[in-house]
């Protein structure tokens, strides 16, 4: 129906009056097209886990199947997790991060906008360099944690696993870079009056999860390296003989793991609590403790991470610590879950796709939270651990929680992204499908763990009780299959043939909702003045936000900033014509990202003990991004 | 989070004039993050070695003397006297930079009638820039020099915990050091070409930040592995 | 360069940062508080003392925030710069102390 379109916004939805060929997309500094590079890459990523889960479910379908060997098994499991960790939710997380945070914040790019495609491009190339190993079954297979000494040469002594190490350290600065970067935006990038207690609760756990970054990946980063050097270099830190204690690498990995999966999740929060204000066209239910609540998580994520080696056998104090720590986490985050359903509470609830991703995802999370509050007793989760029981835990809080949030967020921002909606009706057929093939698959997996199945195994025997579960579990796989389908023609075609969408579709609040869809490069042609939390309302629908705090204080001081009041810009220009300057393209980002993966693939040599061959290319590597460092500091911004 | 440090903000002049949320300058703000980050990855690296301390099953050990099976005898290798001369170099490398960035800060001011040598040379950047990375270079060089004789000592990355940890985070920190006399030296390089001014004092405050950053990491290592035993 | 020393520019700096005395004075007590160290360090009795280690860390952590507040200027910055500081650092400490009691290197006696 909305094929015919008013001709200026399909002009620009098409692209045709802005510098769209391909060398434009290589060279871009500009935040919004780097954010759609992120959600393409990531969602190609999302496709290719999804196949290796498919694959998996396919092996477990029935008791003893030989549709894939145990070596190809542990490929493709140890795969499907870290592709989803560090490849689908975490660059979708920031292709939002990209695509939301300056045009929530009232900014015209963020901080740093050159290390923000440098970010981009070590992202790509790393998930390049992690994944292809699959195609020549060298793919690393010793699990998303990697535990050592199982990866260390003595047990994994192929070069599988040196994919897997290497390709995380690349991975772990891809995510660096981006968050110093986001945290100078949100200090320093708002619009005047955009104090931090009127940020967009997405920038504010956004916030929050680039500190968790920041504090999280130089664990995992140590890690790592100590066993690069085991690996490439002889040390002793995972050689048992040596002295080494097993347990090393399982607490430096989950002082990161656990912060990382507060990384996964609180983006999606942040989407929901965008969503469902939006559409119960009420302001967020108690925004302060949201806030505060977001940071406790965040805080307490650093102090619960042993509550992964509760069956290694810490003693009963540490157990008791790590439990109590663990329980005391449920609480921020039971908190939100109450304060998205209050925010419903007697809203006019619009039921579009977007709010129904929304409100799943509180109620599939919360499945998820019990279960984790479940194991965080020592003795409870000693009969959860390793099996199955735990599998459903997190897939419930990942594919319930974060996966729904983002779902929640395409499909609420991409009218914002693209000037035209997603279809409503294969929307709902995707939410639908999904919801149902999610349970399908796993909530069964609560059952089979309880009964004993442990997780990692690639087959088993029947007459355990486990076989109807996994039959189940395979059916709901097959059934997010067509879901995901569904979801990508939907994607696809909209592009051109969605309906047409203005500025503000559904009634937002933010600013993002004030500029044209798709935003102008610029993003907006004059900064706005902020004096309350929900400025669009302010103009639009005062009555709504006449209880909240719209003080001037702090606004008022900036005179450099030329803001003028909150308005709705509804022409398109070029910056040029604005005379308001822009960042150069580059293409320097991508050539230093490029030499610095070459300076990590020459370590890959070593195992043959090439190496000469090894040091030249590490060397030559490192040098050439040392030189492209210099001619990129050395070159203007804009 | 206030707005009303726009004025002590570093708004000298034909820099960038862009306005910012809090008035200071963005670069700033990321080295600060980043410098907590760097907290991290050294608390990791320590603790590592704290961890692994003492639970070496052969030698050579840092503090006691040790006889293998063939009763040949290894001495506590490290190297107090030696260490203690490059720590209170990079200690002085600090002072330097410290001295390079006010340098920068007051150089364009008229001399005072009579100004001594001390004046004189507390205006010029370029001195104290060359000073701080030289010392960074000649910790540099001790490190080698230690390292070079531990491997003489028989004490390499692969003889035992204590080895692997050892090398592995005081290389890490030499590795920092190393970046930083680049950044140091560019910046001299900079000053030589085109001179630094009071307009350039962020470039110069934010290296500065990094390289005592890196000093302090080693007051750190210093105590934990020399001194305590 | 401005070509223009104005008075502004003085005030401004004298208020963000310490004097060269000052950092003179700081060199002088890091190289003493230095000089201690490893004086104890080569006397057995002072060694062979429980005090011994905390000494030290104690004495490192002096050298370390002196650095920070004078060499860093944290003292007379943002206390923006504070807060993004002193959170990780707090974080990394804990970080460190947990592991050490996880890896039965500190203990609790009772
Ligand atoms: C209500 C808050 C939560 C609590 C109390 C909790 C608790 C736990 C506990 C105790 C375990 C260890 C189980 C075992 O291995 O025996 C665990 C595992 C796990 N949790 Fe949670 N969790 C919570 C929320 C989350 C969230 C929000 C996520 C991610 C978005 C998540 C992801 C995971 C993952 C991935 C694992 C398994 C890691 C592995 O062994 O590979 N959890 N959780
Ligand atoms: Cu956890």
């Amino acid at each position: 129906m909305a094929s015919i379109a008013a001709p200026t916004t399909a002009a620009y939805a098409s692209g045709e009056n802005e510098n769209t060929g391909i060398w434009s997309w290589i060279t871009t500094v500009d935040h919004k097209r780097i954010g759609t590079l992120y959600l393409w890459t990531a969602l190609f990523f999302f496709l290719v886990g999804g196949f290796e889960a498919v694959l998996i479910r396919t092996q477990l379908m029935r008791p003893n199947m030989g549709f894939v060997s145990a070596e190809t098994y542990n490929q493709l499991f140890t795969m499907h997790g870290t592709t989803m960790v560090f490849l689908a939710i975490m660059p979708l997380s920031a292709a939002f991060f990209n695509y939301l945070i300056p045009l929530q914040i009232g900014a015209r790019d963020v901080a740093f906008p050159r290390l923000n495609a440098f970010s981009y491009w070590v992202y790509l190339l790393g998930g390049i360099f992690i994944t292809l190993p699959i195609l020549f079954k060298l793919a690393p297979n010793g699990g998303w944690f990697g535990y050592a000494p199982l990866t260390t040469n003595r047990f994994s002594p192929g070069p599988n696993i040196d994919f897997w190490v290497l390709g995380l350290q690349i991975l772990g600065i891809s995510s660096l870079a981006a968050a110093f970067n986001f945290i100078t935006t949100i200090i320093n990038m708002r619009a005047p009056g955009m104090s931090l207690m009127r940020m967009p609760m997405f920038t504010w756990m956004s916030f929050v999860v680039q500190f968790l970054v920041v504090l999280a990946f130089p664990p995992i980063t140590i890690a790592l390296f100590f066993l690069l050097m085991d690996r490439f270099f002889g040390t002793t830190f995972y050689a048992i003989a040596a002295g080494a204690d097993p347990l090393l690498w399982q607490h430096l990995f989950w002082v990161f793991g656990h912060p990382e999966v507060y990384i996964l999740i609180l983006p999606a929060f942040g989407l929901v609590s965008e969503v469902l204000p939006t559409f119960s066209k009420k302001p967020l239910f108690g925004y302060n403790v949201m806030v505060y609540s977001g940071i406790m998580i965040g805080f307490l994520g650093f102090g619960v991470w042993a509550h992964h080696m509760f069956a290694v056998g810490m003693g009963a104090v540490a157990d008791s610590i790590f439990s109590l720590m663990t329980m005391l986490i449920g609480i921020p985050t039971g908190v939100k879950i109450f304060n998205w359903i209050a925010t419903m509470w007697s809203g006019e609830i619009r039921f579009t796709v977007p709010m129904k991703f929304a409100i799943a995802l509180i109620a599939l999370f919360t499945i998820g939270g019990i279960s984790g509050v479940m194991h965080s007793s020592p003795p409870a989760d000693l009969q959860q651990t390793d099996t199955y029981f735990v599998v459903a835990h997190f897939h419930y809080v990942l594919f319930g929680g974060s996966i729904r949030g983002i779902f929640a967020g395409i499909s609420f921002y991409y009218p914002k992204m693209t000037g035209r909606h997603l279809d409503e009706s294969l929307g709902n057929w995707h939410f639908w499908l999904n919801f149902i093939g999610m349970n399908l698959t796993f909530f069964p997996m609560h059952f089979s763990g309880l009964l004993g199945m442990s997780r990692r195994i690639y087959t088993y025997d029947a007459g355990q009780g486990w076989d109807l579960f996994n039959m189940m579990a395979t059916w709901g796989t097959y059934l997010l299959v067509v879901a995901t389908a569904i979801f990508v023609w939907n994607f696809v075609r909209s592009r051109t043939r969605g309906a047409i969408a203005g500025n503000d579709p559904w009634g937002g609040a933010t600013l993002e909702w004030s500029i044209p869809s798709p935003p102008p490069e610029y993003n907006f042609a004059q900064i706005p003045e902020v004096t309350s939390r929900y400025p669009l309302w302010d103009l639009k629908a005062p009555e709504k936000t006449a209880g909240i705090d719209h003080s001037h204080a702090d606004a008022m001081t900036i005179t450099d900033a030329h803001a003028v009041p909150v308005h709705e810009e509804t022409e398109r220009h070029t910056a040029k014509e604005l005379g308001i300057p822009m960042p150069y393209p580059t293409v320097k980002p991508l050539v230093v990202a490029f030499s610095m993966v070459v300076m990590f693939c020459g370590l890959l040599f070593l195992r043959n003990g090439m190496f000469a061959v090894a040091m030249t290319i590490t060397i030559g590597g490192g040098a050439a991004m040392v030189a492209g460092l210099y001619s990129w500091l050395t070159a203007p911004l804009e | 989070m206030s707005a009303h440090t726009t004025a002590a903000g570093h708004d000298d002049g034909h820099v960038h004039h862009h306005y910012t949320t809090t008035g200071l300058d963005n670069r700033k703000i990321a080295i600060w993050a980043f410098i907590g980050s760097e907290c991290m990855l050294f608390a990791s690296l320590i603790a590592t070695y704290l961890i692994y301390k003492g639970r070496s099953i052969v030698g050579p050990f840092p503090h006691t003397e040790y006889v293998n099976e063939a009763g040949q005898i290894f001495k506590p290798i490290l190297d107090i006297p030696v260490t203690s001369a490059s720590t209170f170099v990079l200690l002085m490398s600090s002072l330097f930079m410290v001295l390079a960035l006010q340098a920068v800060q007051i150089k364009h001011l008229p001399l005072p009638d009579g100004a001594g040598w001390w004046t004189r040379a507390q205006r010029s950047s370029q001195l104290w820039l060359f000073m701080t990375a030289s010392f960074g270079a000649i910790f540099l060089m001790f490190q080698a020099y230690e390292f070079t004789a531990f491997v003489h000592e028989g004490l390499t990355v692969k003889t035992n915990l204590f080895g692997s940890t050892f090398f592995t985070l005081t290389g890490f920190h030499g590795a920092h050091v190393t970046a930083g006399v680049l950044w140091l030296t560019s910046l001299l390089w900079i000053d030589r070409t085109r001179g630094l001014g009071p307009q350039d004092e962020l470039i110069v405050d934010i290296a500065a930040l990094y390289w005592h950053f890196v000093d302090v990491i080693w007051i750190v290592i210093f105590t934990l592995v020399y001194l305590i035993q | 360069m401005t070509g223009d020393p104005s008075v502004a520019h003085d005030t401004k700096h004298a208020h963000a940062h310490p004097s060269g005395a000052t950092y003179l004075k700081v060199a002088a007590i890091l190289t003493i508080i230095t000089v201690v160290e490893v004086w104890a360090y080569y006397i057995p009795a002072l060694v062979a003392s429980p005090l011994f280690n905390p000494s030290l860390i104690i004495l490192s952590a002096a050298k370390f925030l002196i650095v920070v507040l004078f060499y860093m200027h944290l003292k007379y910055d943002h206390k923006l710069f504070k807060v993004l500081f002193t959170g990780p650092l707090i974080i990394a400490g804990a970080t460190i102390v947990a592991l050490l009691f996880l890896f039965h290197q500190l203990k609790i006696s009772f």
